[in-house]
């Protein structure tokens, strides 16, 4: 498995090819490519409604691409393309889960509860489609015990062991948070989507979920990341692709594109002559260019 | 301080009775129609009117005095004793619950299976004939249907307005399968139970992909289909007339409960000829039948299967988002509370001996899902009080004589049955808005099983 970040060439683990979607005569993504490869936590960067989220809900089979190709390349040497594949089968089948923009936690079950719903493809094969399990033969149960076990292994993981046993929702947006990515992560995915793991954490919440989000890269799911928190996109990510009006315009290693003049626009919102300045003061070397 | 008191007594009082006439008043314009005047056919069919001064000045008086009372003495009065508990800082929440509390349900269990004998002893061999049938088999199988229905609504969270269609279903299969080709109970029962789930995949699949609303207006179209085609494929069904004689369940084959059969049970027993002995047979079974979906719906829940039900009614886009397939999840909640809805179906036909679609109104359904939502949904315990409540108290009402001495001779209490269920539908919301137990049983724990507060849990929207 690929633990290391560094040195040896990454295969890709996700290939967007020409993505587009329309709603209506609204084109919120426009032919947009780029790749995530394995082993690395890949950020989506883009100023609000650029069309961030609308590229999960493609990926991840909420919506059907008006155009465009998705491969997803399996540990296994597997190739999938995820926008012929039904929305369950993503996860099921492609190993992909995902965290949403407002989180979506079944706050009427508890945490541990949560945690084993997401084990359910697991538990449901070895209960026999449940009609073994009803017998009450010894398979059902051992899967039942490792299942809560690995829950428990996540649970440590996001910080949650003491609140186990009280409901979803009742927790603290930010430990829901975690719950979500916890649960996420107990579909044993090889891609992690997580949609603004970071919005609405304080300081030092977002510095656990920094650190979460390295050990399940460093565990072997790579990981592809919607963010507006600059710190949080600038220090764990390996590259970084960035979004304006469904149209992708750049690309590289964060510090490549923290200096892309067209990102800063974008993201400062400037007017074309600031732009056009930033350009010439990076031409006079005033401003240190990353590298390309 | 005592000048204060005094003036709060009397201001209380001024309210009181302010409210008390305004709730008089409401009272007057809401019977004014129904109760101050009646309508009835003279000997020459023509319909007429008269009025019912009297009966309508009960109806206002308990209002107004009603209202009265509540604002003037019983409110304060609570207020006093919730105040003085909280001075003396007992919680309301105690953790120590009395012994009925804590073994409710084994209690609940034994008085059952006594209860054909203890009425059969209070109240003799006939006069027990009422209680067993009546009120035992009676509400066993509203409990029965309303856990069946349970697992539809009160865990996958599916809207389901229809369900009586299944329980048609169910009884029509024994009805016509006995009666054409001449199965016994016991093979027609599981079939009957398989044919129903058989019905819920077959209207789930198209049905299922509907939301919400829409779920429960197609689901109660496909109950009023049901009951369309029973009436007016005569052929089989012999429409409206429905049909009867039909076979009474055996003891499993050994001995049969007919009058004129050789194997007579009571015969075979030295026991007097009488009804109640098959009616405490059929008590028996359909309590069996109640344990059996409890149980199932025990086991199910904690199995995967029925974790994802109640995952899909907290949120069913999640559920994808897990690689839970929702078509299919739907489905088999469909089937399974269709399947329990068949077996009670079925019962229902071999205890009636007599099916017609007049059974399976609109109406059965709602009154089934208005004892889930009342017992709170997806609580075994909860619903089955509702039932004894709702079904218990309607057939109670038939026997209230004594209501015609408050509101005089010409009142009939069978008709206000519906009147007063919707009263009490409101006052049971009004104060257990989550139902009689609005807290839900974790499946799993990994060091305290604590009850998860309705506050949290959803209805679901599917
Ligand atoms: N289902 C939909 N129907 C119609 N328009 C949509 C739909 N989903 C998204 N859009 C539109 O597509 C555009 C991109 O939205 P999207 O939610 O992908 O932005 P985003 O980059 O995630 O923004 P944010 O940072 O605010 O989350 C917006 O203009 C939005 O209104
Ligand atoms: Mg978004």
């Amino acid at each position: 498995m690929t633990t290391g970040t560094t040195t040896m060439t990454k295969e890709t683990i996700l290939k967007v090819e020409h993505l587009s979607m329309k709603f209506g005569g609204l084109m919120a993504i426009n032919d947009f490519s780029f790749e995530a490869k394995r082993g690395e936590i890949t950020a989506l960067i883009g100023p609000n409604g650029a069309g961030k989220t609308t590229v999960f809900n493609c990926i991840t089979g909420f919506y059907k691409p008006t155009m465009g190709m998705i491969t997803l390349s399996r540990s296994n040497g597997k190739e999938l393309l995820l926008e012929r594949l039904r929305d369950f089968e993503i996860n099921k089948v492609a190993g992909v889960s995902r965290t949403f923009q407002n989180i979506r936690l079944f706050s009427g079950l508890t945490v541990l509860e949560n945690l084993l719903v997401a084990q359910h493809n697991v538990l449901m094969k070895a209960s026999g489609y449940t009609i073994l399990g009803l017998l009450g033969l010894p398979t059902y149960k051992n899967a039942a015990k490792a299942a809560i076990e690995k829950a428990e292994y996540w649970l440590n993981k996001a910080d949650l062991t003491d609140r186990a046993d009280d409901p979803a929702g009742d927790l603290s947006y930010g430990a829901q948070r975690r719950l979500e990515i916890a649960r996420a992560m107990c579909t044993s995915p090889e891609l992690l989507c997580l949609d603004e793991p970071a919005a609405g954490l304080n300081p030092k919440e977002s510095l656990t979920l920094n650190a979460l989000l390295r050990d399940i890269r460093d565990e072997g799911t790579s990981l592809l990341l919607i963010e507006h928190d600059m710190s949080v996109v600038m220090e764990i990510s390996d590259h970084v692709v960035v979004l304006e009006y469904g149209q992708k315009i750049s690309d590289g290693t964060p510090d490549h594109v923290k200096n892309d003049p067209r990102v800063i626009a974008a993201y400062l919102g400037v007017e074309d002559d600031e732009v056009e300045e930033i350009e010439e003061k990076l031409d006079k070397g005033i401003i240190e260019e990353g590298a390309v | 301080m005592a000048y204060t008191t005094e003036n709060n007594q009397s201001g209380l009082m001024a309210k009181a009775i302010k409210e008390g006439i305004f709730a008089g008043l409401i009272a007057f314009g809401m019977f004014l129609l129904f109760v101050g005047i009646e309508t009835y056919q003279d000997i020459n069919n023509q319909l007429v009117w008269r009025t019912r001064w009297g009966l309508l000045a009960v109806f206002v008086a308990v209002a107004a005095i009603g209202r009265f009372v509540t604002v003037g003495f019983i409110k304060p009065h609570l207020d006093a004793r919730k105040l003085a508990k909280a001075k003396t800082g007992v919680l309301e929440i105690s953790d120590k619950k009395s012994f009925f509390h804590r073994h409710f349900l084994k209690i609940a269990l034994v008085f059952l299976l006594c209860y054909p004998f203890l009425a059969m002893l209070i109240v003799g061999r006939q006069g027990s004939l009422k209680y067993v049938d009546n009120f035992g088999i009676q509400i066993l199988i509203y409990v029965m249907l309303a856990w069946g229905l349970n697992i539809v609504v009160g865990l996958a969270g599916l809207l389901d307005l229809g369900y009586v269609a299944f329980y048609a279903v169910g009884a029509y299969s024994y009805a016509l399968l006995s009666s054409y080709f001449g199965f016994s109970f016991w093979l027609l029962l599981p079939m009957a139970g398989i044919l129903a789930a058989l019905w819920g995949v077959i209207l789930g699949f198209p049905v299922l992909r509907l939301r919400g609303d829409y779920l429960a207006i197609v689901t109660l179209a496909f109950g009023e289909i049901i009951r369309l085609v029973l009436i007016n494929w005569t052929d089989v069904t012999r429409g409206t007339f429905g049909v009867s004689g039909i076979a009474k369940a055996s003891f499993f084959g050994i001995w049969s409960f007919d009058v004129g059969a050789a194997n007579n049970f009571n015969k075979a027993w030295g026991l007097p000829s009488s009804s109640v002995y098959y009616k405490m047979f059929l008590f028996y079974i359909i309590l069996a039948l109640c344990m059996l979906t409890a149980y199932v719906t025990i086991r199910l829940r904690r199995m995967p299967i029925g974790r994802a039900w109640e995952a899909l009614r907290e949120d069913e886009i999640a559920c994808r988002s897990l690689g839970i397939n929702t078509v299919t999840t739907k489905l088999t909640a469909f089937a399974t509370g269709a399947m329990f809805g068949g077996f009670a179906g079925s019962f229902f036909a071999a205890r009636q001996g007599f099916v017609s679609p007049e059974s399976f109104v609109f109406l059965e359904s709602a009154v089934i899902l208005a004892i889930v939502v009342l017992g709170g949904m997806g609580s075994l315990t909860g619903i089955a009080i509702a039932a004894v409540v709702m079904v218990g108290g309607t057939e109670l009402l038939r026997e209230m004589e004594f209501l015609k001495h408050i509101f005089g001779p010409d009142f009939t209490p069978e008709l206000y049955r519906m009147l007063l269920f919707g009263l009490a539908m409101i006052i049971v919301m009004l104060f257990k808005p989550r139902g009689f137990v609005g807290t839900r049983e974790p499946t799993a724990f990994l060091k305290e099983r604590k009850a998860v507060s309705g506050s949290f849990t959803k209805e679901g929207h599917g």
